[in-house]
């Protein structure tokens, strides 16, 4: 094992100290987020696309538009995929080939997020009722993971769909025909997702690698643009107490307000 | 389709659909050792839902380079059977069921001294045969009481329950309708003994106070089904020590 896959137990040992006296090791608060860069549109053959970095953390997400078949119990709706790829070149831990539990949740934490705060307004990407609608296909595709996955992906789809242009299209005898030019994809809601990690029974804001490997347990809360929570994760093999819950809700409603900023510019 | 939509999920007196009151859990049966191969095993049956669990280890783990050398490796997978719900499900395990089956495994290790039984593994099945609504909250129940069953030390058992909001009330235990007519649901599982929240997830909508209401209510339904969850297993040797007695008698 190389020591880039696991910090060596004196540090280890040090990054709980100093989270038990609220400090870290990179000198930030325990509710402070590492620095976010963001960048969007840099993949012209994808209807949106962005890439954010988080620390040293870098995800790209890229918005692909496709035309295909609504789901049954939804015959008037279009249809949100999102899928995350935890790519080989991102970390030594990553493997090639199809995707594992890993990816799979980041994937359905991020589409939760955009679901539940009904960021895309589905029900104008129907064509033809139970026919013909517009899938919205949202890949993550991770490019280095220093920890935190789910809040970089989660900034880097908002990003993304932000960022997206929708084809012209007309619809001639059931056949939708391209035109020129394109519109913005509307967004009605702004998810935010926030993650913690419990170490040493204390909660800390945005863990990196080092953190995430020593914590007990991790909380992502996804805040809407009015402060509402629409979706939440637990995950690690801890667990956490009802008043840690509800001191995370009331630090990601306000982690939320500031990271939203970030992406949406008014 | 559109007609069940119509239909209203509570009515003016607080009565839902099934006819429970808005903190009223669903019928529960809980069986303990039902299964002749597993080490441990339990069914449950919460309104129509029903699940059977099974444990299998410690035992060797297959593959062997997956064996952690200080403590036993625990494995979960929540599966469906293709019969379980409306529209037959294909078998080949889904996304939701590979989500789920990480987060049922990571709501129970916390409960289980697994460090008592390094370089093995614990191999945890659950089968959903019907599904509706809180199948999850109901595998994790019944999972818990198979790894007791099984005679894995433990720390305590892990409860679980599911609550939410339906046309605008905090309700408990939702049922597939609910959930799907209704604007939040929140499942949660809970060890009572040290106040611990194992396994929370949540999709809908929910303002702050909501959601803190929807945790205690939750919270609560958990140490309801955590007292049926422990007459469940105290059952089981009850039943056995009539049967040690009978043969006594009649010897």
């Amino acid at each position: 094992m190389t020591a880039s896959i696991m910090a060596a137990r004196i540090k280890q040992k040090r990054i709980a100290q100093l989270i038990a006296h609220g400090k870290r090791l990179d000198e930030r608060g325990p509710n402070d987020h590492r620095q976010i860069q963001i960048e969007t549109g840099l993949i012209e053959r994808a209807e949106g696309s962005a890439r954010v970095r988080l620390g040293k953390t870098e995800v790209l997400v890229g918005i692909k538009i496709e035309v295909g078949e609504p789901f049954l119990d939804v015959p008037n709706e279009g249809v949100l995929t999102v899928n995350a790829e935890l790519v080989p070149l991102a970390s030594p831990t990553f493997e090639a080939g199809p995707p594992d539990e890993n990816s799979i949740e980041l994937a359905r934490i991020v589409d939760r997020g955009i679901r539940e705060s009904k960021a895309i307004d589905l029900g104008s990407l129907c064509v033809e009722p139970g026919k013909k609608v517009f899938v919205v296909f949202v890949d993550i595709y991770v490019l280095n993971h220093d920890g935190n996955l789910i809040d970089a992906s989660a900034l880097a789809s908002l990003a993304a769909l932000l960022n997206t242009k929708m084809f012209n299209y007309d619809v001639k005898e059931g056949e939708i025909k391209i035109k020129p030019g394109y519109t913005p994809l509307p967004l009605r809601n702004h998810p935010i997702a926030v993650t913690f990690a419990k170490i040493n029974d204390k909660l800390i804001a945005d863990p990196w690698l080092e953190e995430e490997q020593i914590m007990d347990a991790r909380l992502t809360m996804t805040v809407d643009k009015d402060g509402k929570i629409c979706a939440l994760q637990k995950g690690g093999y801890g667990y956490f107490t009802t008043q840690q819950v509800f001191e995370a809700t009331k630090i990601a409603v306000e982690k939320a307000e500031e990271l939203r900023k970030l992406v949406v510019k008014e | 389709m559109s007609q069940k939509k119509q239909e209203k999920l509570i009515d003016e007196n607080g009565v839902r659909l099934d006819g429970r009151k808005v903190n009223e859990l669903r019928p529960l049966k809980i069986e303990v050792g039902v299964l002749g191969n597993a080490d441990g095993s339990a069914y449950i049956e919460m309104g129509k839902n029903k699940i059977l669990a099974a444990v299998y280890g410690p035992r060797e783990v297959h593959p062997k380079h997956l064996a952690l050398p200080d403590r036993a490796l625990l494995r979960c997978r929540y599966h469906m059977a293709p019969f379980s719900v409306q529209e037959r499900k294909s078998p080949a395990p889904s996304r939701r069921e590979m989500e789920l089956s990480k987060v049922i495994r990571e709501a129970l290790e916390p409960s289980v001294f697994i460090e008592y039984y390094p370089r093995t593994s614990i191999d945890l099945f659950i089968e959903v045969l019907q599904a509706d609504g809180g199948t999850r909250c109901a595998g994790i129940t019944v999972a818990s009481l198979a790894l007791a069953d099984a005679g894995i030390p433990m720390r305590d058992l892990v409860a679980a329950c599911a609550a939410g909001k339906v046309e605008g009330q905090i309700v408990l235990d939702l049922t597939d309708v609910e959930d799907k007519g209704g604007e939040a649901d929140m499942p949660l599982a809970f060890m009572p003994n040290a106040n611990a929240i194992t396994l929370l997830q949540m999709d809908g909508m929910l303002t702050e106070e909501e959601f803190e209401q929807t945790i205690s209510l939750a919270v609560e339904g958990c140490k309801q089904v955590y007292q049926l969850q422990k007459e469940a297993l105290k059952a089981k040797y009850m039943a056995a020590k009539d049967v040690v007695k009978e043969e006594a008698t009649e010897e």
